[in-house]
């Protein structure tokens, strides 16, 4: 540890935003239709996606060694102040489509961010443009459909199975399972995500010579990279998860546990095969699935168009930030303490606009604040007549 | 440019069976369990054939995701 420099530490302090960014974006991933339906309280919600991708941290020994799976040169050396300016560009994504309530993938925007500082930093031929074809572009494309398929088709016949049978029944039912298969997408989560900034710190660490070739990552990483993702997870991206529970559609509770159930298997097997996907994209194909599928087979398809657009934009507006970043922190310490300093107040700016409409637990649920004084304002004007009567 | 369209199409089968397997099950539980429900309620027997039932299609479900569990810790 002797060896850590002004830089390092700043990656170090960078890759741990950028993981409570990533928990944070993507509670509403595993919880949004969970919260939607009922089936669990907000509060409780994020408490259990949060326990789950700590734990989820852990779970996994063989932590990657390799930061971007091949997108870009890593033998070439990837400078730490590549590795910040990618990050930069992550995070200021990040924190731009939370605060428009849109999910986009944190990985895209880290692999946006990474392409775009090596554009910067390495020159065009740093990059792995084929892999990011066949790693990025077609999963991203496959994954979202074949999660929506499978959700579309199993919310299908679960309403089919259980037609006959009482709904209030049927419903607990379906919703005691949406518990389960929400965790499960967690924990998947913390295992894939919080592994990337350990092997960000890990190999920021190596290049800086404070660890040997091949190491893995100390203890000190493993719990500080599971405790970010952990914190970010349990302060819950509420503007996302109110996006992806109720402005795709009315989620019942068997739409909720078909598109759950389909995400957690297109997640665990593609990465199984090895396609890096990105769990926010598996997740809303899956509701966008169970939506349409579900009685009235209605999706709202003004919010579908945001999210594809945002899912398209998310690696190149990062990869452009980055390159913006790198240009400026490659200049040496006074450049990275500009960049810090743009990513501070970017981020303290965003933080206080989403203060004019705060979403948290309380409101979650309502889809929009004026439908929200409705039920406030006939609840009284009930009262008298029930007293009445 | 090297795309393994034959791994990608493996891999949106097997998500597809799975999860429509899955759900189909669950499914299935969850209707004998309101079949014993209603067994109970209307005094026609303890619906002990749909408790097995049930109990067989969470026990499935379970072990699928035992083993999605072992699968990422796995790796």
């Amino acid at each position: 540890m002797e060896h850590i420099t002004f830089l390092v530490a700043v990656v170090i302090i960078t890759a741990l935003a950028f993981d409570f960014t990533n928990g944070f974006h993507d509670t509403a991933n595993a919880m949004a239709t969970s919260i939607a339906t009922g089936a669990l309280k907000p509060k409780v919600a994020v408490a259990i996606a949060a326990v789950l991708n700590f734990a989820g941290a852990f779970l996994s020994v063989k932590v990657a060694t390799t930061i971007s799976g091949g997108l870009v040169n890593e033998k070439a050396g990837l400078q730490p102040s590549i590795i910040f300016a990618a990050l930069v560009g992550a995070i200021l994504w990040n924190l731009l489509t939370w605060l428009k309530g849109l999910p986009s993938s944190s990985s895209h925007a880290l692999y946006g961010g990474l392409i775009g500082a090596t554009v910067v930093g390495v020159g065009l031929h740093g990059v792995n443009f084929s892999t990011v074809v066949s790693k990025i572009l077609i999963p991203a494309v496959a994954s979202p459909v074949i999660a929506g398929l499978a959700s579309w088709g199993a919310t299908k016949l679960a309403y089919l199975i259980t037609r006959g049978a009482p709904k209030e029944g049927t419903e607990k039912g379906f919703r005691r399972g949406q518990v389960f298969s929400s965790s499960l997408i967690s924990l998947a989560h913390g295992t894939n995500d919080a592994q990337k900034t350990m092997g960000i710190i890990t190999l920021t660490l190596i290049s800086a010579g404070a660890l040997h070739k091949g190491d893995g990552p100390p203890t000190w990483v493993i719990v500080s990279a599971g405790l970010a993702i952990a914190l970010g997870t349990y302060m819950g991206g509420w503007r996302i998860i109110r996006s992806m529970g109720s402005g795709l559609a009315d989620i019942k509770p068997p739409q909720g546990f078909s598109s759950e159930a389909a995400a957690a298997t297109v997640i665990l097997t593609s990465s199984h095969m090895g396609y890096g996907l990105s769990t926010t994209q598996v997740c809303s194909g899956g509701i966008m699935g169970a939506g349409l599928g579900g009685p009235s087979g209605k999706l709202r398809w003004g919010m579908v168009r945001r999210m594809a657009y945002t899912w398209g934009l998310t690696l190149p507006a990062a990869a452009v930030v980055s390159g913006l970043a790198a240009l400026v922190a490659d200049r040496g310490n006074w450049g990275v303490a500009v960049v810090g300093l743009a990513l501070v107040v970017g981020a303290g700016s965003m933080w206080l606009v989403s203060r004019r409409q705060p979403v948290h637990a309380d409101n979650v649920n309502d889809a929009a604040p004026a439908a929200a004084e409705v039920p406030a304002v006939v609840a009284p004007a009930a009262a008298p007549t029930t007293l009445a009567a | 440019m090297n795309i393994k369209w034959a791994a990608l199409a493996e891999t949106a089968g097997v998500s597809l069976l799975v999860t429509v397997a899955v759900v189909v099950v669950f499914a299935l539980g969850n209707l004998a369990l309101s079949r014993r429900e209603a067994a109970v309620a209307a005094g026609t027997g303890r619906g002990v054939p749909a408790l097995v039932a049930a109990g067989v299609c969470f026990a499935a479900c379970t072990a699928v995701v035992l083993y999605g569990i072992s699968l990422i810790a796995s790796k």
